[in-house]
């Protein structure tokens, strides 16, 4: 490439890298604002969550375009190439990611008599695992870390347990009250919607892990507790 | 006509000359030298004079982070020299902010972990520069949580043993004679007991606090982490258990930055509580390894029943309690492993709690450890 290319090449990715961190930013925060509308039940702050997603999808779609712009102008080779695919990608799971808050957060309003739901109180904690996996990640995209972009990956055995727990909980505690088995339901979909949100995550580690190495990371996860 | 012709061309190439030397003299005075003094300072002289300026500052050029003084590199990370802000600060409201035509200042939470809170300001310089720059306000939102936490659960765990001892010393002072002696003697035994708790609850307490206020103060003397452990297993073992305990550490040193005497803490209290509450029959591992990225991992494993995996993410919350009448049967405050996760976190490190039911709990801890002084620009 031309140094006149290389210098447009670079100012490409610091933009397409800037908003991939925005949207990851704003993922974050709708998985936090989901879980504190679910836990306070605040059907305000669920609506805000539900609204500021449109922004998410705004900004994915200018990644689409600008990466699009990128290879098709620049044509970048081996590990440049690498680095717009991996942000095509991360982006578009990234929206997904937001897209799992926005659903929490539409199941804010439909919970009723929260007070005796036990696994109430569960299901934060699995949030914060799962929103720590998604902070984690977009350090380790920002920072180019396949090292850390692994250990993100190990911490999902941590949220499908948690999901498992919840769920047996939940299915004895439809058994045991049958009349609480509709907002029961809507807590299973959140729970599942936050597992989802860890296996996402865990995606976007791999990609981080593709563009800073060219490799996908080994199957560790079972034997490295 | 002639010599008159010459005198004239002279004097016209004389007066062209002179005219021409104030052109050639003018043009260099007054404004170039300020200009490039002004050229000096906008990058080079920038760098240094932020670079110390004990709180973390950036210069960004149009949205690209150019410099980075070093407590922003420590807060942030290295890799951020040469991005995107955004990179950098990804909060919808950092966002925001970085977005905005004039300067501003906004509240940034999580900018470093969990719970941390950022002010953030940003000023125009120059036009096309934007110095960024960040207080810590985490200590602050800090402080009136803990109090409020404190309170409440504090005077709750205090009020139980009070409790007891006031009811069995009211007995013995009321009935006096009429209660047996072998009653008596169990009576003055449980209130002996539960004073010894009360003390146990008060210095834990004590220690946490302690930690506490000093969070945000990293340790900076360096140690042996290896010798350190041994001492501190043996200790936390105590004469009785040591036959259970099982220490494997490598040969050359692990050095750490840390406070020895809170480290040691951790030690004693993780092995104490895995030889509680682990298979009294079964060793008790401590090791101690050199792991990926530079980091010293130690590893505490019991071969007990396990700790069932809703109660995992609980577990060091103060005075949580997987089973309350067993923990405090054992002597136990609640508070140990919340002591724990505050030193770890003081130390820059990470604490984790795996456990199968059956086969028993690991707590892994990974802390950063020192080079041979590896410092310097990137």
């Amino acid at each position: 490439m031309t140094e006149h290319t290389v210098k447009a090449f670079d100012e490409d990715i610091t933009r397409l890298r800037g908003i991939i961190a925005e949207m990851g930013g704003l993922a974050e925060v709708a998985i936090q604002d989901a879980m504190q509308a679910l836990v306070s039940a605040d059907e305000d702050l669920a609506r805000q969550v539900v609204e500021r997603d449109v922004k998410l999808d705004k900004l994915e779609s200018e990644v689409d375009e600008l990466a699009v712009r990128v290879i098709a102008l620049r044509a970048p080779m081996a590990d440049d190439l690498r680095e717009v695919i991996a942000a095509l990608k991360i982006g578009g799971v990234v929206e997904r990611i937001g897209d799992y808050a926005k659903n929490i957060a539409k199941r804010v309003g439909r919970i009723e008599g929260r007070k005796r739901f036990e696994p109430l109180t569960l299901i934060p904690a699995m949030a914060e695992v799962a929103a720590e996996m998604v902070h984690d990640v977009l350090t380790a995209y920002a920072a180019r870390d396949p090292v850390l972009a692994r250990e993100v990956i190990q911490r999902d055995d941590k949220v499908d347990a948690f999901y498992d727990s919840i769920f047996r909980n939940l299915v004895s505690h439809m058994v045991e009250n049958p009349a609480t088995i509709s907002s029961a339901a809507q807590l299973l979909f959140i729970a599942r919607n936050l597992e989802r949100i860890g296996d996402h995550a865990t995606n976007v580690a791999e990609m981080v892990h593709y563009a800073a190495t060219g490799t996908y990371p080994p199957e560790e996860r079972d034997h490295d507790a | 006509m002639l010599v008159a012709g010459t005198d004239f061309w002279i004097a016209i190439a004389v007066v062209a000359i002179w005219i021409g030397s104030i052109f050639l003299f003018t043009p260099p005075p007054p404004s170039a030298p300020a200009q490039v003094e002004g050229m000096q300072l906008t990058r080079d002289g920038m760098r240094e004079l932020i670079e110390h300026s004990g709180m973390p500052l950036l210069l960004l050029d149009g949205s690209r982070i150019v410099i980075a003084n070093v407590e922003a590199r420590e807060v942030l990370g290295r890799h951020i020299l040469g991005q995107d802000a955004r990179v950098a600060f990804r909060h919808p409201a950092a966002v925001d902010l970085l977005g905005r035509d004039k300067g501003g200042s906004v509240t940034v939470q999580g900018l470093t972990g969990p719970r941390s809170t950022w002010q953030m300001t940003r000023q125009p310089i120059d036009g096309r520069y934007w110095l960024v720059e960040l207080i810590n306000r985490t200590t602050e939102a800090d402080i009136s949580r803990a109090h409020t936490d404190f309170v409440a659960n504090a005077s709750h765990e205090l009020r139980t043993p009070l409790a007891s001892i006031i009811g069995y010393v009211e007995t013995l002072a009321e009935e006096g004679e009429n209660v047996d002696p072998d009653m008596a003697a169990k009576f003055h035994d449980t209130v002996l007991k539960e004073a010894r708790r009360l003390q146990n609850l008060v210095n834990d307490l004590m220690s946490l606090s302690r930690v506490e206020a000093e969070k945000h103060d990293q340790p900076r003397d360096k140690l042996d982490l290896g010798a350190l452990t041994e001492r501190a297993a043996r200790d936390g073992a105590g004469p009785q258990r040591l036959d259970r305990l099982v220490l494997h550490r490598p040969e050359e040193p692990i050095t750490v930055r840390g406070d020895s005497d809170q480290l040691e803490q951790v030690v004693r209290n993780l092995v104490d509580n895995a030889l509680k509450y682990g298979d009294p029959e079964a060793p008790v591992e401590v090791s101690l390894a050199h792991g990926e990225r530079d980091m010293a991992v130690l590893e505490v494993r019991d071969r007990g029943e396990g700790i069932a995996p809703e109660h995992l993410p609980h577990l060091t919350r103060r005075f949580y309690r997987t089973d309350p009448g067993r923990s405090r049967a054992a002597g136990g405050t609640g508070l140990g492993l919340a002591i724990v996760k505050h030193i770890v976190e003081r130390h820059r490190g990470r604490l984790d709690i795996a456990s199968k039911r059956g086969q028993g709990t690991i707590v892994t801890i990974r802390m950063p450890m020192v080079g041979e002084e590896v410092e310097g620009e990137s």
